[in-house]
């Protein structure tokens, strides 16, 4: 973001924000019958825009920056689209296209039937995620950035409880709350840093910026402030019911999309805004949190009877992944590189956004033939339905990272970096949480393979077009690979499939996973004969009983409340130990 | 202890005294309440250092200023969703609780919680 790479853009920049927003406004006075309609149009055009600035960015080779009104900054305000930004904004259109396609045979009205409020709703909260999560890519200052997260939070709440029922308001309302805390945290940081800086604009205040301890404190608060928001372990105690109690349209949304609004923001303040202040020292804690994130995430969703909250548990798993790739943006002398970590960490969080939409979708559907999610009881699937588990499979295989898909790109990027940087821990917690995704991929497949009993209930047919969104959804991250193969990364990343090497790893890989599957989930996949392998279960029950009720305990509200304060004060002295 | 001392005191315990309500009280109300005192300290911390202005010749630095009138509607609209939704929880189940329900086999089992169902459409 250096002034000899600004390029001024042109209205694209303000018109990504504007025309979902605009979207909303003819929607609301067409109504329910008619909402559907304009959000597709919305998203074609949005997505549309988001082309045309990855295409301008891509032929000037530089930031892209727009000055709202003319006035630069301090006293204005200016938009900027740099690589991650218009990465995020082309990917997050394309989620944004199969989630709506998706939504339209929950949603859409048809002909004869009574419009409803939710029907309405519904698209209006798409669109103006839409946008919020547009403005935060392309903020260039950290105020407007707190305006984006705002309309994010405003927007998801609603969808938790988009049908009304007791549950889902009680965990919309955890959500809100818990927010409002992540959200006053980074207002105070961002107060506090224009106190001591006199501007909130990122390209200013990296010039800026110098040791001291009220950037320190302001850094600390605002990243614990987004980490509440992004529900990062152990600040996740909102998640888990909000993600797998709503509609699986909105599930999809708040899942993929809305986490990776404030993690975003976390990216531009580490490795924008102040990177030399944050420090090695306090990028290890963050990079511990996702590394214990990883672990719980994973082992508690082997541990659920629901296939709702199992994804939203992997969620919570997938969301620590995000955060490896903040150490590794440092050398092994501690100096702030970049490298190829920044890459490796949108790479990952596009390729979670397809994937994990994908496999919220085919939960929803399996949850809408059976009436139920119960994992159990979903015996029999993959014959009646073998497009909706076929989508859920591909989407966990993205997720692995052993076949050619962005996880994998991300992956081999950040083993690379880790190499480089003598942070050989990064690499095997990458390895074990490869393993720790096969599992409880592997654990669902084993139960959805399996004959159903001859007298259970036949399954309600679903629309087909439902099912081939969740699958093109889960082909994207493959898709991704491809383009940023054939785009800014080398080919030579991607190793041949079928190589002996590549499909060893990928066997490991998936005999790991169900040997933790076997260990850790609360009914075993499968009858095993080995005494060794009985005595896994025996030995690791216990432990996973255990992880769940130190998981349950830091859900409480005062000791998630306390959390958010150590995270804090912890942050604050590791930025101060190293300055 | 000049005026703005004050003013930048009285900031901190605001937001100590929010962040202990948030923290402590169970009641979903309580908390909405211990955010906007959270937020009034904060709004009236930007206040003082809009003063920093006035060091220039100027009557105050205006940025600070129109950030804080936007502060203060975002977080007027926090506080209205959040109490909507409160009133809908306490329409919809007659209680207000904020607790989860825990996983299957933890002990030892509450006795007032609500038992787990599947929350879905």
């Amino acid at each position: 973001m250096t002034a000899a790479s600004m390029v001024t853009g042109d209205w694209l920049l303000p018109a990504a924000i504007l025309v979902p927003f605009v979207g909303v406004l003819v929607a609301l006075p067409l109504g329910g019958r008619r909402a559907a309609w304009v959000a597709g149009i919305t998203i074609i055009t949005g997505g549309g825009i988001a082309a045309a600035i990855a295409r301008q960015w891509w032929s000037a080779q530089g930031t892209l920056t727009y000055l709202l009104g003319g006035w630069a900054p301090p006293l204005g305000i200016a938009l900027r689209a740099d690589g991650p930004a218009v990465a995020m904004m082309a990917g997050i259109a394309v989620v944004i296209a199969g989630i709506a396609v998706y939504a339209r045979a929950d949603f859409a009205v048809p002909a004869a039937a009574r419009e409803t409020r939710t029907s309405l709703v519904y698209w209006l909260l798409l669109l103006s995620i839409f946008g919020s999560l547009n403005l935060a890519f392309l903020s260039g200052d950290l105020f407007t950035l707190y305006i984006a997260l705002e309309l994010l939070t405003f927007s998801a709440v609603p969808l938790v409880c988009l049908d009304g029922k007791g549950e889902t308001l009680r965990a919309a309302l955890r959500y809100l709350v818990f927010a409002l805390a992540g959200s006053i945290f980074y207002l105070l940081g961002a107060v506090l840093l224009y106190g001591a800086f006199g501007t909130l604009d990122i390209a200013l205040l990296a010039a800026r910026m110098h040791p001291g301890s009220t950037p320190w404190v302001a850094l600390a608060m605002m990243t614990a402030g987004l980490l509440a928001k992004t529900a990062l372990f152990p600040l996740h105690l909102w998640l888990p019911p909000a993600h797998a109690g709503a509609p699986p349209a909105a599930s999809a949304i708040l899942s993929a999309l809305v986490v990776k609004g404030s993690w975003f923001i976390v990216i531009r303040l580490w490795f924008d805004a102040a990177p030399a202040l944050a420090g090695p020292a306090a990028a290890q804690f963050l990079g511990a949190l996702g590394a214990t994130a990883i672990v719980f995430g994973s082992v508690i969703a082997l541990r659920q009877e629901r296939l709702k909250l199992l994804v939203a548990y992997s969620t919570l798993a997938q969301i620590g992944y995000l955060f490896l790739m903040f150490p590794l943006g440092y050398d092994a002398a501690g100096t702030f590189v970049r490298g190829d970590a920044l890459d490796a960490g949108i790479l990952q969080a596009l390729s979670h956004a397809t994937a994990k939409a994908a496999m919220f979708m085919a939960a929803g559907l399996l949850y809408k033939a059976y009436g139920h999610d119960r994992l159990g009881e979903l015996t029999g699937a993959a014959r009646v339905m073998p497009v909706t588990v076929l989508a859920f499979v591909v989407g966990g295989l993205a997720l692995m990272g052993v076949l050619p898909s962005g996880a994998y790109l991300a992956k081999k990027l950040l083993q690379a970096s880790a190499a480089a940087s003598a942070q050989w821990w990064w690499d095997a917690v990458l390895t074990a949480g490869g393993f720790l995704t096969a599992s409880y991929v592997v654990l669902v497949t084993v139960r959805v393979l399996r004959r159903a009993a001859p007298d259970a209930a036949r399954p309600a047919a679903v629309p087909r077009s439902q099912e081939l969104a969740a699958l093109a959804l889960a082909l994207g991250s493959f898709a991704l690979a491809w383009i940023a193969v054939t785009g800014p990364l080398p080919a030579s990343l991607v190793k041949n499939p079928l190589a002996p090497g590549e499909l060893a790893t990928l066997a490991t890989t998936i005999l790991g996973g169900a040997l933790l599957a076997f260990a850790f989930a609360r009914e075993a996949p499968f009858a095993a004969g080995a005494g060794a392998v009985r005595a896994l279960r025996t030995v690791f029950t216990p432990v996973g009983r255990t992880l769940e009720a130190i998981d349950y305990t830091l859900r409480g509200w005062s000791v998630a409340g306390l959390a958010l304060l150590l995270v804090t004060l912890t942050f604050a002295l590791l930025m101060r130990m190293h300055g | 202890m000049n005026a703005i001392t004050v003013y930048g005191l009285t900031a901190a315990v605001l937001i100590g005294v929010g962040l202990y309500g948030f923290i402590v009280h169970p009641q979903p109300l309580r908390k909405i309440v211990a955010f906007n005192v959270v937020g009034s300290g904060v709004f009236l911390l930007f206040g003082v250092i809009a003063r920093r202005g006035a060091a220039a010749g100027f009557g105050g630095d205006p940025v600070p200023q129109a950030l804080l009138i936007t502060g203060i509607v975002v977080a007027f609209s926090a506080t209205a969703l959040a109490v909507t939704v409160l009133l809908r929880l306490q329409e919809e189940t007659g209680s207000t609780t904020l607790a989860s329900p825990p996983p299957p086999d933890f002990e030892p089992a509450p006795a007032t919680l609500p038992p787990a169902r599947n929350a879905d459409a």
